[in-house]
This record gives C-alpha cells, structure tokens and sequence, in this order.
C-alpha cells in the first residue's frame, strides 16, 4: 500500500503568540515548533495501514522552509520511509495556493490513501486536504474519527453537530484525520537514529496564486477584569444575582 | 456583485441556529454593497422553511435545491448545487457556518469555483470593494485580518457571532433545479446523537469540566449544572480528554473546539494557554476553582474560590430556583 501523509510544522500549543513589527507575522524567536497534532493521527494510521498491509511505502509531504526538514524527521522517527520538501519562502495564507503545490506533488504519485490533520493548529483552516482531494478528482472524507479499510472500499465515521456520520467510498482516497482515530507512537531512540538516514527530497513548491491576503494580524481584546465573587458555597446566591442582573445572560 | 448567497444547513428539516446567523452575515455584506441576500437551501423535496424564518434574518429570497439525492449531506452533491448557484448569479460572496458540514463543503465549492476561503470568520465587511474579515488564528491567540481578492469571496462564519435582526419580512421562495451528477462520496448513515445534546460548538452556554473533578464519574455534577442553565452543552479540557475521561467532540481548546457562548463555565479548570485560546471570545466567564492562583480567573468575569463538589451542585440549585 503506498500512502503520503501531508504535514505541517507550527508553534506547539502551549506558546505565547506575539506579533512582530510588521504587524502581519508571527515572531518566531524563542517559539518552539512541532509536527502539528492532528498530522500527528495521519502518521500513525498511515504507518499502520502499511504494517497491515505487510509492504508499501509512507512518503511524508511537507511545504515549507528549510526547518520544516526537522518536523519531517519526526514524521521519519515515527516510522515513515522518506520525505519530499515542497520549498516555499513561506506557507501561503490562501489554503488553495499550498493546495495547487501539493496537488501538482501527489498527482502522479501513485498513491492509495493520502492523509491529512483535519486541521492546522495555527491558521485553523480546515481545507488544505479537502481542496487537494478535489483538484486531484479523489474522493475524500475529511475529520475521520474511525476507518475501516477492506480491499479498495473505505468506510469512515465523522463527528458532525449533532451526530455522527458515516461516510463511504472507494481508494485511492483522501482522508483528513480527527483526534480519536488513533494514538500516535512517540518515536523510539531507534526510530531517530534511522530517521538521520532516510532520504528528504527537496524541490521547489508549485504554488497557486494567493487571492486571501492577510492585511494585519492583532492581539485579541484583553478581557476586561474580572472579581472573585466570592468563597465557597455561601458565593452562589451572589454569582447567580449577578448572571442574572449584571451580565443578563440567564 | 453585489449580492450575497447564504448555505443554510438543515437536517431532516430541523435547521441550525447557524443558517439564521449567516444570513445575518450575508446581509453585513450585501448592506455594504447595496446588493440582496439569498439564502439557499439543500435538502430532500418537502422541507419545511417555515421554522427557519429566513426571511426574517435578512434573507430577499430562499432558494430551496430539492432534490431526493440531497436528502443526507452529500459533499460532492451539494457543492456541485452550490457552485452551480454561484456561478449563475453575480454573487460578491458565499456564506458558509463553520459547522463539520461548513468546513467539508466550503473547501469543496472553493475548489469548483477557483477562489479561496476565510474561514471562521468573526467579522464580515467590505473593503475597497472587496470581502474583508477577522479570523482568529492558533484558536484565539491572535486574530487576524483577511481580504479575499476573488469574486465570490467564499466565508465560513463562526457560530454564536453574528445575530441575525428580525425583519418580519417572509422572503420569497423559489425552486432550483437540482442535476444530480457522479459522486465519488456517499454519506450512508448519520448516526443522531442523544436527544437533548447540543454540541459544545453551537450551544449558547457551555459548562466545562476539568482535572479538578478528579474523576469520569463525578462529570455528572457538570451535566446537572449543564441542564440546570436549559440549553447548556457539555465541554472539557483536554486534560480529561487525554486521560479518556470524556469524548473528543466535547474538547475545548486549540486542539479541539473554540466557543463562542453568551455564557461560559469553567469548572475545576485551572486554564492552560490552549484552553484559555478557545473559550476566550465568550461573552461572560465564570470560574470555580479550588486555586486562588490558577490563570482561568485572569479571564474570568465572575470567578468562586473553593471546592466544585460543594459549588457546583450549589450552584445548579441556584439556578434551577431562579429560573422556577
């Protein structure tokens, strides 16, 4: 079974975000950057998938700068057989532009399964792997909470408001993984020293027009102060009095 | 270019709060261009518009898209439907609600139409002539400011954002045709959750629970507290999350769901920057936490020191007294 998994480098969860001069980038200096989590579930159920299958290749798909190689070596650690850097100065704001890269990179691949997060934990876009199944014609089920996969068929469920929905089709597909679907391994001291060798192909990145422009990036609003209402038990008549005549939300 | 298209999603004719609120959105846009909004609706043949009250959000005309292979969520159905609108009208924009539905099917359209997506949108305007809006971004850490340089602009609007007036106008309805085409996809089955279960997402007040309530099984004192408010969805941390004490969908946080509720209660949560990001664009917070020092009161409006196990079930009678 031959599957690629697209993946992203971005600052880990638990960073302070601060915005540089220009008032439109992140500033990079002392943040720590990780594979992004939910890529975290398309290595693993890829690198599963291919041990079930009993022969195949992973091919982990990043665009980005030269330290998005790092982020790969990661994927590489966690058992995946080699890389493709897709290089751009920057990841385009504009999913379908990254998407129009990415396309042009898996279309002649010869895959079965391309993988995908449901989302990036830093521009929270939830489209690039959605996009890159429609521009290649693939069927595609996006924030996959469980698969089944028998033959060419594939049967998923996705977490919807109010439910749960269950989704079919046929390989080669695209999948977007939810937490859930499975538990990622840590990579082994083994796995990092093998990784070292494993080849990461670098080319340049195919990108598409960007048509979204960010024109600013700004701080959230800081939340006026708050009080402490109160201690313990003998608080909640107070707490309940104010919800209900100060902010009027019951 | 200057009118607006609003999807509204519906299941089984019970349509979401959202469909009402990207109207609100579509109107912001339209106002601005001087142009008329158009809500369009998917579906099986027979849907009731009467309880969405279109219309009365802002809506000129309902477009109803009718169709017996429309009748569960079809990806590829409803973004052929949907591009197919779009690309008949002069439409500046289409407007999408950030819901698990929102987010497949916009990304979709993206594609058949060759424009981008903002996503998540908090705000919506017009700027030089052209769709602008505020997204957050790392789930609330910073929010940033969009302007989409292609016609339609394509917007998925965060729920709980944008309130839709009350016009008392009914809009007029008119039918589509509908051309079912191949689908790679097919949603075979959507498995309803739990009557009375809202989802943490859509629901005006969120109760939360954390590490505080030491364990699964006292997660009931949250969902009391969560029916004793009325229509309250239940939330989590990740910390419980991880430790499999509650499901995912329930995860508030960067890497789980940003809220945007009227009110929002966090119970034995001491407020991790992750956490913090997603729930803190909520209009009112309330905290119950044991530690006077735990970063969660930093943004809450109203926060109790002391034990969730006294305060919580307390509270719920409190509650229920006053709502009698």
């Amino acid at each position: 079974m031959k599957l690629a998994v697209c993946i992203k480098r971005v600052p880990d969860t638990e960073t302070r975000i601060r915005i540089q001069g220009d008032g439109q980038t992140v500033d990079e200096a002392g943040v720590k950057f990780i594979l992004n989590p939910y890529d975290e579930f398309a290595v693993e159920e890829a690198l599963q998938r291919r041990d079930k299958a009993g022969s195949g290749e992973v091919v982990v798909i990043s665009l980005g700068g030269d330290a998005a190689q790092e982020t790969m070596r990661t994927a590489l650690a966690m058992g995946a057989d080699r890389g493709v850097l897709l290089k751009a100065d920057r990841i385009p704001a504009d999913s379908l532009a990254t998407a129009k890269a990415l396309a042009a990179e898996l279309k002649d691949g010869g895959y079965d399964l391309i993988l995908f997060g449901k989302m990036a934990v830093d521009d929270y876009n939830h489209a690039t792997g959605v996009m890159v199944a429609e521009l290649l014609s693939l069927p595609c089920v996006s924030a996959v909470a469980k698969m089944e996969i028998s033959g060419t068929s594939l049967v998923a469920e996705r977490e919807v408001e109010g439910g749960v929905e269950v989704v079919e089709c046929s390989l080669p597909a695209v999948i977007t993984c939810d937490k859930g679907l499975n538990t990622p391994r840590y990579p082994a001291l083994k796995g990092i020293m093998a990784a070292k060798k494993k080849p990461i192909e670098s080319k340049p990145a195919q990108l598409g027009e960007e048509k979204l422009k960010v024109k600013g990036l700004a701080m959230p609003p800081d939340r006026k102060e708050g009080r402490i209402v109160g201690e313990g038990v003998a608080a909640v008549p107070e707490l309940v009095r104010l919800l209900q005549q100060e902010a009027k939300v019951l | 270019m200057a009118n607006v298209l609003a999807v509204c999603e519906q299941q089984g004719g019970a349509f979401r709060k959202v469909s009402r609120e990207a109207v609100a959105a579509a109107r912001l846009i339209a106002d601005a261009l001087g142009g008329s909004v158009d809500a369009m609706v998917l579906g099986a043949p027979g849907i009731d518009l009467a309880p969405a009250n279109l219309g009365d959000a802002g809506a000129d005309r309902i477009l109803v898209a009718a169709d017996d292979s429309l009748g569960h969520y079809s990806p590829e159905g409803y973004a052929d439907a949907i591009a197919k609108q779009a690309k008949s009208g002069s439409y500046a924009a289409v407007i999408f609600g950030a819901t698990a539905t929102g987010r497949d099917l916009a990304p979709r359209v993206a594609v058949r139409l060759d424009v981008p997506v903002a996503v998540d949108a908090v705000t919506v305007g017009v700027d030089g002539g052209k769709v602008a809006c505020v997204r957050p971004v790392f789930a609330g850490k910073a929010f940033q400011n969009v302007v989409l340089e292609a016609s339609p602009a394509l917007v998925t609007i965060r729920p709980n954002t944008f309130t839709p007036a009350s016009s008392g106008k009914a809009g007029a309805i008119e039918h589509v045709a509908v051309t079912p085409g191949a689908t790679r996809v097919k949603v075979r089955e959507l498995k309803a959750a739990a009557a009375g279960v809202l989802d943490v997402g859509e629901a005006s007040i969120v109760v939360s629970g954390g590490r505080g309530l030491k364990g699964p099984e006292n997660f009931h004192l949250v969902e009391d507290l969560a029916k004793a408010f009325g229509q309250a969805a239940v939330g989590a941390s990740r910390a419980v999350v991880d430790a499999g004490w509650r499901p995912h969908h329930e995860q508030v946080g960067q890497t789980g769901k940003t809220v945007s509720p009227q009110l929002y209660v966090a119970v034995g949560i001491s407020g991790a920057i992750q956490h913090l990001a997603g729930m803190r664009t909520a209009k009112v917070i309330v905290a119950i936490n044991k530690d006077k020092d735990a970063p969660i009161f930093k943004v809450a409006d109203y926060g109790i020191i002391g034990d969730a196990f006294e305060i919580v079930p307390a509270l719920a009678a409190q509650i229920r007294k006053v709502r009698g």
